[in-house]
């Protein structure tokens, strides 16, 4: 269908898109699109206000800022993705943003987009979930920051207030020798996941894993931590078996079902794509090479 | 139209021509390029950004005219498949890829075929000799409900490999 009518404003600063976004009738933000665009064309929105970011400067670009690597809202995929500062210190983000749909949404697709429509199985959720990323929002007030923990309140529901923009995501890199992976299995490629998995590890002089994360994205409401399963392999020299413990866990969390996709198979995925992923994030954090398959070079066209 | 409908006046480079226009807030940068310029070869097929039929290059990347207003495109440079054409290069003033797909085969009822084309279009600028997994990437973002996608392939890689092809 065609979208409902609605006024549409292109601000150029972010006080000026601040200030439309606490007065406007019933305002919302439109960044890259390739969600909101959608749900405007299908009327499941009719905002009376279309307040348009992608003239606001400022809002994008990637920098490193102290100890961390600060990524603007509106910064899109495309530029994530062919990013030498991210594939350098924040090697799971670049490796996640290859599933995020096709090149042509990835132009003008932003991270920022991603993170406030917090589609459970989104990738960049679930990245900035593993990384404990932290979201710098400005408001009518000033700028607040909050945790990706709090800022994920419940499927689709970010923890924006009214007039409130995200602004900036701050990642914090992980230790130069860790490693990661990034799997997750789709009925087609650039479909969202039905399942994803993300797995930071880092190992300790003696070899144990000295620093585990693990994120289940399309299983639950949000991307999800598991911490029993991170806790599985904590201070382990990790064997085969304690990858089983670890896949065990993912494979007992609350999994959402629908028609198309019950629960019990989404557990399944989640157990059998976290111990693919451990011994891959392991191999590259002892300096391995790990050959992961990139999304789409099985030769099939998914 | 309704006659309240919100208009606001945009300009544009349109395969190398300026227009100056007034269009609706809300109309999406594919049923403009269609409705207000004439220029149907963009097609417009499922209207959420999965079928990639309404795929046109704007300043020079892919995107989804579906997806993105007209008023959004105001001071851009945009590209649809009517720009392959132009000129005189190859058979009947096909373009090389255009040529390509004609040789193989690569189209059947040919609703897909402008979106592909523009993508294809947009790889080929960047990566002149593109291997098979690169093109089967790009096609990712497109559904073709005929060809099985082999013979695009195929087409693809023809129109690659031609030393003076360059799309
Ligand atoms: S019409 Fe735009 S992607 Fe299908
Ligand atoms: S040729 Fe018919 S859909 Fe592709």
């Amino acid at each position: 269908m065609k979208a409902p009518p609605f006024r549409y404003h292109a601000p150029r600063t972010l006080d000026e898109a601040l200030s439309m976004a606490a007065t406007l009738p019933s305002p919302r933000l439109l960044a890259g699109g390739q969600s909101l665009m959608p749900m405007l064309n299908f009327r499941l929105l009719a905002p009376e206000n279309l307040i348009d970011l992608n003239r606001v400067e400022g809002l994008s670009g990637i920098r490193e800022s102290g100890d961390a690597v600060v990524i603007g809202a509106m910064t899109r995929q495309r530029e994530i993705e062919f990013s030498a500062l991210v594939k350098a210190r924040l090697p799971l983000l670049a490796e996640a943003i290859q599933w995020v749909g096709h090149r042509q949404t990835r132009n003008r697709g932003t991270i920022g987009g991603s993170l406030c429509h917090l589609d459970p199985s989104a990738e960049q959720p679930m990245v900035a979930m593993a990384m404990e990323a932290t979201l710098s929002i400005a408001g009518p007030g000033g700028r607040r920051d909050l945790p990706m923990r709090a800022f994920a309140l419940d499927l689709m529901t970010p923890a924006l207030e009214d007039g409130e923009i995200l602004a900036e995501v701050r990642f914090t890199p992980w230790a130069a020798s860790h490693g990661w992976a990034f799997l997750e299995f789709a009925r087609r490629h650039g479909d969202y996941a039905i399942v994803a998995v993300a797995v930071l590890i880092e190992l300790g002089a003696d070899g144990t894993a000295s620093r585990v994360s693990i994120t289940l994205g399309g299983v639950a409401a949000t991307a999800v931590r598991v911490a029993d399963a991170e806790a599985a392999l904590l201070g382990t020299i990790v064997s085969p078996s304690d990858i089983d413990a670890a896949a065990a866990c993912c494979g007992s969390v609350d999994a959402l079902g629908d028609p198309q996709v019950p629960g019990w198979y989404r557990q399944r995925l989640a157990r059998t794509l976290c111990a693919r992923a451990i011994p891959i994030a392991l191999a590259r954090a002892a300096g391995g090479p790990a050959s992961v398959r990139h999304p789409g070079n099985d030769g099939t066209n998914r | 139209m309704n006659a309240d409908e919100a208009m606001r006046e945009i300009t544009l480079a349109v395969n190398g021509k300026t227009h100056t226009c007034k269009v609706a807030e809300r109309i999406n940068l594919a049923d403009f390029l269609r409705q207000d310029l004439q220029l149907t070869g963009t097609h417009v097929g499922c209207e959420h950004g999965v079928c990639g039929a309404c795929t046109v290059l704007v300043d020079g990347v892919s995107a989804r005219g579906c997806l993105m207003l007209a008023v959004q495109a105001d001071g851009c440079r945009v590209e649809t498949v009517e720009s392959l054409a132009a000129g005189t290069q190859g058979a009947a003033g096909l373009g090389p890829l255009q040529a390509a797909f004609r040789d193989r085969h690569a189209l059947q009822c040919g609703y897909c075929t402008p979106g592909i084309l523009m993508s294809l279009t947009e790889l080929l600028r960047d990566e002149p000799s593109p291997d098979e997994e690169a093109v089967r990437l790009v096609l990712s973002g497109h559904l073709c409900r005929c060809t099985g996608y082999q013979n695009i392939v195929a087409a693809a890689l023809q129109a690659a490999t031609k030393p003076a092809g360059g799309a």
